[in-house]
């Protein structure tokens, strides 16, 4: 059987051997933590703390703003700083809780909030979930809880682990399959008990063997879980193109994964699962890994939400020579640059990638010569050339009639262009504006 | 606060191609044919090349000094676009006229259109046919070691004998360029293992034009004749033409269904200009054949736009 993939897609250098192969370290946080009230999609978290308020990790600091919104916890012990507008790494300034560490890392009793699995019914699961204010951690941060009350629960046939990690250099995934894969099975199997129909797929590119096989050895017991093996491409672990490599079922954007009867989940998401169903723990932490050849050790960390980017990077040894010219929130393909390191770790960070020199920087854009190749690895299989042009000349009904809001924002087409169109930006920018003005 | 960071829009990395490094390409597998050439037909031939790459150098250069435009003369195609044009001339034309038709290409065709990427037809092709309209008899004219002959197609017209061999290595009269089948083909191999060209195209239009002249030969009575059908892929520009000129990315269709699409058209348009059973028409038609595709790139290209992923996809209940 061939491997399982999309048409189109490209091989960016990896760069995992990085990290790939350095176990997960725990990092305790020493300066004040950074906890934004919108880490997720949908509406802001409201405080339940002030000023002054003595706080312990765990604790829950905000509510959720509504149904799709979620909770934040406190992942240290300390006390509340102050409630202010702070960068992140978005580039945006968010109105975001600080406390002050105290170090000394006392936690609520967790043990309270648990209940035995096979006493739970789907609406105690949810809510543990919800409670838990998990949120998609592979960096979109779709509440988990909202991605799990789909319309038709019997119309869901596949829950799908996103384990492709197709974007270069991030290991965090990866050294979750390989350390607690015993943890995402599990978590899969609280997913799975919330719909009839659905058996699971956990889905990994064919550069991580040695997960595969462990995952397969952990799943062999399990008839409703299987493990597939995709092509290793970038984009492979995108949500449209994953879905359809492991089910030949499309959608477009004007769907979503329920619509094709698949629910789809980042690795780490399940662990936060795992952790808040066995273990009443809410999301108060996450793997980051901290790479880029202009880091002195590259690793993967095990980090409290909250964390400052700067620690992490100190921790990891610092810079190797100078200040790095480009600091990315995130994989270099779809991670955000950001201005300024002084940033929390929040619920979708992957990595912090920091790269020695800015290779775009270094390039300047010429005419397009046609030569094709941005429409032959397109994944959402539009004209990235033609749309660009379009969007240049302001041309938005155009633009939305050859489909231009398909465009997933892969980067696929910028990073092919021999000329070294900004094609990716251009047509993000546009998609932007048409996305807000619908809002209106 | 500390100094901020530099940023920019995601992607953050970019692949090593550019558009000079695919012009580079290019021109490295013109090497065998332009070798061959010089070969074959010896020091006009050399001349030819050097003063095509020359006059469309120097034209790109003064004409986007003179226009304050961004000199863009770095990414070598203006001496790709020149050394094609000396492969499509015959060795014996004077030079003056070889500096006309280059200039003619460069101003012309390419920068009076907006440039590189923006011009319809390709320049080279178009400065060959402006050269032919204009001084038909000295582009018409082919020489071998020094005696004027008829090309191999010419030849096979008026019912004569050709020789494989001398084809397939060059030793054959014609343009510069397109008489070794065997130098062409090294250089078509090595774009495709590059991937600088996509083998729709020329798989496309070469076998297309194969099919047209096979039941030619069926039905006017030859039978199967191999000799005939391998010299009417062989000669008049055909290699040359699918494998350097109808690739040009910026004349053909960007769309793969359109590049099947465009070598289809090509292989006829060749073979109904080519009309083998007519003794009065040229026997080439490849320069022509392309400039008529380029022409109809736009209306391909709207014709075969991908269906984005997902477009009508139903909801699963």
């Amino acid at each position: 059987m061939g491997l399982l993939t999309f048409k189109g897609g490209i091989h960016p250098y990896e760069g995992k051997e990085l990290t790939m192969d350095k176990p997960i370290e725990v990092y305790l946080p020493k300066g004040d933590m950074v906890y934004p009230l919108s880490q997720h999609i949908g509406a802001p978290a409201k405080p339940l703390v002030k000023k002054g308020d003595r706080v312990l990790a765990g604790q829950k600091i905000a509510e959720a703003g509504g149904f799709v919104s979620a909770h934040i916890h406190s992942s240290v012990s300390g006390t509340v700083k102050c409630i202010e507008s702070r960068l992140t790494a978005g580039g945006n300034k968010v109105n975001s809780i600080v406390i002050e560490n105290d170090e000394a890392f006392e936690s609520v009793d967790y043990s309270a909030n648990v209940k035995p699995l096979e006493d739970m019914s789907r609406e105690d699961i949810i809510a543990a979930i919800q409670e838990a204010g998990i949120v998609g951690m592979g960096g979109a941060g779709f509440p988990t809880h909202v991605k799990l009350s789909p319309k038709n629960i019997e119309a869901i046939d596949y829950i799908i682990v996103n384990g492709s990690e197709c974007e270069p250099y991030l290991t965090s995934d990866y050294r979750r399959m390989m350390e607690v894969p015993e943890k995402i099975v599990k978590g899969l199997e609280v997913v799975l008990k919330l719909f009839p129909n659905a058996s699971g797929i956990i889905a990994i590119e064919d550069n991580k063997p040695k997960a595969i096989q462990l995952l397969k050895e952990m799943v062999a017991n399990n008839p409703k879980i299987k493990v597939n093996k995709m092509k290793t491409k970038y984009p492979e672990g995108a949500e449209r193109q994953l879905i359809y490599a492991n089910t030949k079922r499309y959608i477009n954007s004007n769907m979503l994964p329920a619509d094709a009867g698949c629910i789809v989940h980042n690795i780490d998401t399940l662990v936060a699962i795992y952790e808040a169903i066995y273990n009443g723990k809410p999301l108060i932490e996450r793997i980051v890994t901290v790479t880029g050849d202009a880091i002195v050790n590259p690793k993967n960390y095990k980090v409290l939400l909250g964390t400052n980017f700067q620690e992490l990077i100190d921790a990891a040894g610092g810079y190797k020579k100078d200040e790095p010219e480009k600091i990315i929130a995130g994989g270099p393909m779809m991670g955000k640059a950001v201005i300024s390191t002084d940033i929390p770790i929040v619920k979708g960070s992957s990595a912090i990638l920091c790269m020695q020199e800015d290779e775009v920087a270094a390039c300047e854009p010429s005419n397009c010569i046609r030569c094709g190749r941005c429409v032959s690895v397109c994944p959402g299989r539009v004209n990235p050339s033609k749309l660009a042009k379009l969007a240049e000349l302001g041309k938005i009904d155009e633009f939305v009639e050859q489909d231009g809001m398909e465009c997933c924002e892969c980067g696929c087409c910028s990073y092919i262009c021999p000329a070294k169109r900004h094609l990716t930006q251009t047509i993000a920018a546009t998609r932007k504006s048409i996305l807000a003005s619908r809002k209106k | 606060m500390a100094e901020l960071k530099k940023i920019s829009s995601s992607p953050h990395v970019r692949q090593e191609d550019s558009t000079s490094s695919i012009m580079l390409d290019v021109i490295i597998a013109l090497l065998p044919t332009t070798i061959m050439g010089v070969y074959n037909f010896g020091i006009s031939a050399f001349i030819l090349i050097l003063v095509c790459m020359a006059t469309c150098f120097a034209s790109e250069l003064a004409f986007q000094y003179f226009t304050k435009r961004k000199i863009t003369i770095g990414d070598f195609s203006a001496i790709v676009t020149g050394l094609l044009l000396a492969l499509n001339l015959p060795p014996s034309l004077p030079w003056w006229m070889a500096v006309l038709g280059s200039v003619f290409a460069i101003i012309v065709v390419k920068q009076l259109f907006g440039g590189i990427g923006q011009n319809f037809m390709n320049p080279a092709l178009a400065a060959r046919c402006f050269l032919l309209i204009s001084f038909t008899l000295p582009m018409t004219t082919f020489t071998y070691d020094a005696v004027t002959t008829a090309t191999p197609l010419a030849l096979l017209k008026a019912g004569e004998h050709v020789d494989l061999l001398r084809m397939f290595m060059g030793s054959t009269a014609g343009t510069i360029g397109e008489t070794s089948a065997a130098a062409l083909l090294i250089g078509g191999a090595y774009l495709l293992f590059k991937r600088v060209i996509d083998i729709r195209i020329p798989l496309s239009y070469i076998g297309t034009f194969t099919i047209c002249i096979l039941i030619y030969s069926l039905a006017s009575g030859r039978g199967l004749d191999w000799t005939y059908i391998v010299a009417h892929i062989c000669g008049g520009g055909l290699l040359l033409g699918a494998i350097f000129m109808a690739t040009d990315y910026v004349t053909s269709p960007i769309t793969s269904k359109g590049r099947w699409i465009y070598g289809v058209i090509l292989g006829i348009l060749t073979f109904v200009l080519r009309s083998p059973w007519n003794p009065t028409t040229a026997a080439e038609g490849v320069s022509y054949s392309i400039l008529c595709g380029n022409l109809l790139v736009p209306i391909i290209e709207r014709f075969t736009a991908p269906k984005s992923f997902g477009r009508g996809a139903e909801k699963h209940e």
